[in-house]
């Protein structure tokens, strides 16, 4: 990759069955996490309560972007809501295990699937 | 003598290129290529947190990393000066930040495997970064110094390839 190609970040996100899809790509550290930050505030404020982050296409996570994920989390819960993620690469999976929120995130190896186990538990 | 030494302003930015010259110096070192992204992260939680603590006491001055090959082994030292503004170990970065959410946090902390920190401060009160560095790199010491803290991390390495 060029170094003028290079993205830290991406962000976007659509509605699929109800249910607010984040995609992220790229790296979530220091640097970046405050705009996953403000996309996730943004959501919230906006009404979206059930959310899925998609992180299949996350290249490098750390404990800044585990804050982020977890400050979300607790703003989609003050509303009943959900926040789910998708993550299928061990590298990313294994700072989920290390500080154990495995236990606090329902993680799920597509968006597909996510949706449809956030349905079920409705 | 370190085999390589980077001291950079303590902006966020910058953590990144931190990351990818100690993952590069680990390489050339000899370290395996399967422990090479828990060097990345480690060395990034490490230069996080000393960036934090920097830019809250003393915006100043440079964080500093030493990469240090020798012995089969891969040695990474990331040295704040975070004391001088009275930071210090108890004052470590908040690393969740603003939105941290510790109640949910913590509880998933009491089966994190990183366990206590030695010579400080516990838990994610004082550092989710600290922990993930305590539950990845091989062989790991945190102290205090006159300055503010000192981490250093270690991994094998088969030796310096040229």
């Amino acid at each position: 990759m060029a170094l003028e190609e290079f993205v830290d970040l991406k962000l976007d996100h659509h509605t699929k069955d109800g249910i607010e899809v984040v995609d992220v790509e790229g790296e979530i550290d220091v640097y970046t996490a405050p705009r996953l930050r403000e996309l996730l505030i943004e959501l919230v404020n906006n009404g979206f309560y059930q959310l899925v982050v998609n992180m299949e296409k996350v290249e490098f996570l750390d404990s800044t972007g585990l804050g982020v994920l977890v400050g979300g989390l607790k703003r989609v819960r003050a509303h009943d809501g959900s926040l789910d993620l998708v993550c299928t690469q061990e590298r990313i999976l294994k700072i989920f295990r290390i500080t154990g929120l495995t236990k606090v995130f329902g993680i799920h190896d597509t968006v597909d699937e996510a949706i449809t186990a956030r349905k079920a538990e409705k | 003598m370190p085999t390589v030494e980077v001291s950079f302003t303590p902006l966020p930015a910058h953590v990144r290129t931190a990351r990818l010259v100690a993952t590069a110096v680990a390489r050339r070192s000899g370290v395996d290529e399967a422990l090479l992204d828990e060097v990345r992260l480690a060395v990034g939680e490490a230069c996080s947190r000393a960036v934090e603590a920097h830019r809250l006491y003393c915006p100043a001055e440079p964080v500093r990393i030493a990469l240090t090959d020798s012995a089969g082994r891969f040695e990474v030292e990331v040295t704040d000066a975070g004391a001088a503004g009275g930071a210090g170990l108890a004052g470590a970065a908040d690393d969740a930040g603003q939105d941290s959410g510790r109640d949910l946090a913590g509880s998933a902390a009491g089966g994190a495997a990183a366990g206590p920190v030695p010579g400080g401060s516990q838990g994610l009160d004082h550092g989710l970064g600290l922990a993930v560095i305590a539950g990845l790199a091989d062989d790991v010491q945190i102290s205090e110094t006159a300055g503010g803290v000192r981490i250093r991390m270690s991994w094998p390495a088969v030796g310096l390839q040229h």
